[in-house]
């Protein structure tokens, strides 16, 4: 095992962190109270309560889901972009480094990233909203699998692109309406009966109901459905992964 | 085990190498070559000649289509990990990353290849390579030839035993160049393998040990430097004449003389590797036949002419 290359890649990255203080951590902040005083003050005005919860309450997850999907993404598909763009990537794949190890740096870093981004957004949400947190270790959960399932997705989006353009696409044109669509500010319960079948294949759905009943024992489907779900999806990305390292697809000619 | 022999064992290997692009273009045909430990190898060919593909199939950036390398009798491909800790490689491009220290990223590599942090060989590494005033630089900041001097510096953090150096010179000022041969030279005295390419002839001939020639995929030859420009090179005497000469007279013509348009000047070539040059006879027989001269001098073909010659004849 080669641990002093995962540290390496990992600790670089968290170093573009500190560089980007303002994009990593301040625009979020922002974006977050936006959200809040657009949805949660004027909106939320006129919704008093959606399924017991204050819509401001309500909304806290779907936030957090929207962030941790969209970052985790944009932090692995630049992560290894990036290098592939400015050239600097020959020096990882000449290097005593093996597949898991690349993207337990990689992939680690940008999930890493993306939970302290949805950690500070409940932090923010917390000067907003009152929120109880019923279940922390499922939170947990959910927040993990997510980040590092969605960094994973990222990375493979990273090695694929082969312009800027592309790696935009899949979290502006795909994630974004997905969490838009997936319950983030709304329950199903509001949308007539066909929108409410609809949404069950939206796979966005299952994260956010999952993340919205560790918080308050509400949810449109199963947790359990939710938590493994996530799990099988993160197999998926990872084995796809494994086999772009191997065929060395975009990577090696 | 015997000093010598262990110092003229291969420190790597190459063998029927072969590599075709996914587009059917074969960038290289059947390699076979050993690197003798603690030598410079030069590797010369045209643009497109397949120089940088063949390092880059050593290093594990791109995959073989058949053929093995081993390093140290490790497998590139079944021992990566093993191989690819022996070696360093500067690329052709100066791609760096911009917004890093020139520490961070010293840092950043040495960690990549396995090792333990040791900032006393990083300091050592930016102090030989006269950047150590730099270290808290970022990369962007610094001019062309100091980041190339940084690449290095990358490629020596993990301390390789083999340094590759794809075209270290490309595109840097006569000044920088030298100091570039100086560097390379103090990193084979410590005992560095170093194989480079270049199309600078006069880079090879400055620094190299052993030259080795590939054209189209195909590593035409591999040889002691020396010995190849006796091999290959020719060598001339030219005449400046007292009198213009109409034509070489027939009592001189086993000689095959060149006689110049203006008949001033004869040249003879001769052996470069034989014993026996002629040039005693061709002297008595010029003073049998009346042709006197003013002026004599030798020339040497140089290395860049054996190139051409090569490569011409191998296109």
């Amino acid at each position: 095992m080669n641990f002093y290359g995962v540290l390496a890649i990992y600790k670089f990255e968290m170093a573009r962190t500190k560089r980007t203080l303002l994009q990593s951590i301040v625009a979020p902040v922002i974006t977050t109270s936006l959200y809040f005083i657009v949805f949660g003050a004027a909106i939320g005005s006129r919704i008093q309560q959606v399924e017991g919860v204050s819509y401001g309450a309500f909304i806290v997850p779907g936030l957090v889901m929207l962030n941790l999907l969209t970052h985790s993404i944009s932090n692995a598909s630049f992560a290894i972009y990036f290098p592939k763009f400015v050239g600097t990537v020959y020096e990882m794949l000449s290097a005593p480094i093996s597949t898991l190890e690349v993207v337990l740096g990689y992939v680690g870093a940008a999930a890493t990233k993306a939970m302290l981004l949805g950690f500070i957004i409940l932090i923010t949400a917390s000067f907003f909203i009152e929120m109880r947190i019923a279940h922390p270790l499922i939170m947990l959960a959910f927040v993990v699998l997510t980040a590092v399932t969605f960094s994973l997705l990222g990375f493979i989006l990273g090695i694929w692109a082969d312009n800027f353009e592309k790696l935009s696409v899949v979290p502006m044109l795909v994630i974004t309406p997905l969490v838009f669509l997936g319950g983030s500010f709304y329950s199903t319960d509001m949308l007539p009966p066909f929108w409410q079948s609809l949404s069950l294949f939206n796979p966005v759905l299952y994260l956010v109901s999952g993340l919205r009943w560790s918080f308050y024992e509400i949810a449109e489907v199963n947790v359990w459905i939710s938590l493994i779900s996530i799990f099988v999806f993160m197999l998926v990305c990872f084995f796809t992964v494994v086999v772009l390292f191997r065929t060395g697809y975009k990577l090696r000619s | 085990m015997n000093t010598s022999t262990e110092q003229t064992k291969p420190i790597l290997t190459v063998s029927n190498l072969n590599k075709t692009y996914a587009g059917g273009f074969q960038a290289l045909r059947q390699i076979n070559l050993n690197i003798i430990r603690g030598e410079i190898l030069a590797l010369l060919g045209p643009n497109g000649a397949g120089k940088t593909t063949l390092i880059s199939t050593i290093c594990g950036i791109v995959r073989a289509s058949s053929g093995t390398v081993r390093v140290e009798g490790y497998d590139t491909v079944k021992d990566y990990r093993k191989t690819r800790s022996l070696i360093g490689l500067v690329p052709q491009e100066l791609t760096t990353d911009s917004f890093e220290t020139v520490w961070a990223t010293l840092a950043f590599s040495r960690g990549l290849y396995g090792k333990p942090p040791n900032a006393r060989h990083l300091e050592k590494v930016l102090r030989d390579l006269s950047l150590w005033d730099k270290k808290d630089n970022m990369i962007r900041t610094l001019s062309g030839g100091m980041k190339r001097r940084v690449l290095i510096a990358k490629a020596l953090s993990h301390e390789p035993l083999i340094l590759f150096l794809d075209e270290p010179t490309a595109g840097v000022d006569v000044s920088l160049r030298k100091d570039m041969w100086k560097i390379v030279n103090d990193l084979r005295s410590k005992g560095v393998t170093i194989i480079l390419t270049t199309h600078y002839i006069e880079e090879a001939e400055e620094i190299a040990d052993r030259v080795g020639v590939i054209n189209n995929g195909e590593l035409v030859l591999v040889e002691e430097k020396i010995r190849l420009m006796q091999k290959l090179g020719k060598k001339q005497l030219m005449l400046e004449l007292d009198q213009e000469l109409p034509r070489v007279p027939l009592s001189l013509a086993d000689y095959q003389l060149e006689l110049s348009n203006d008949g001033r000047r004869l040249v003879y070539t001769f052996d470069n590797q034989g014993t026996h040059s002629g040039i005693t006879e061709l002297l008595d027989d010029l003073k049998l036949a009346g042709i006197a001269f003013t002026d004599l001098h030798t020339s040497q073909s140089s290395l860049e002419e054996i190139f051409v010659n090569l490569v011409d004849e191998t296109s």
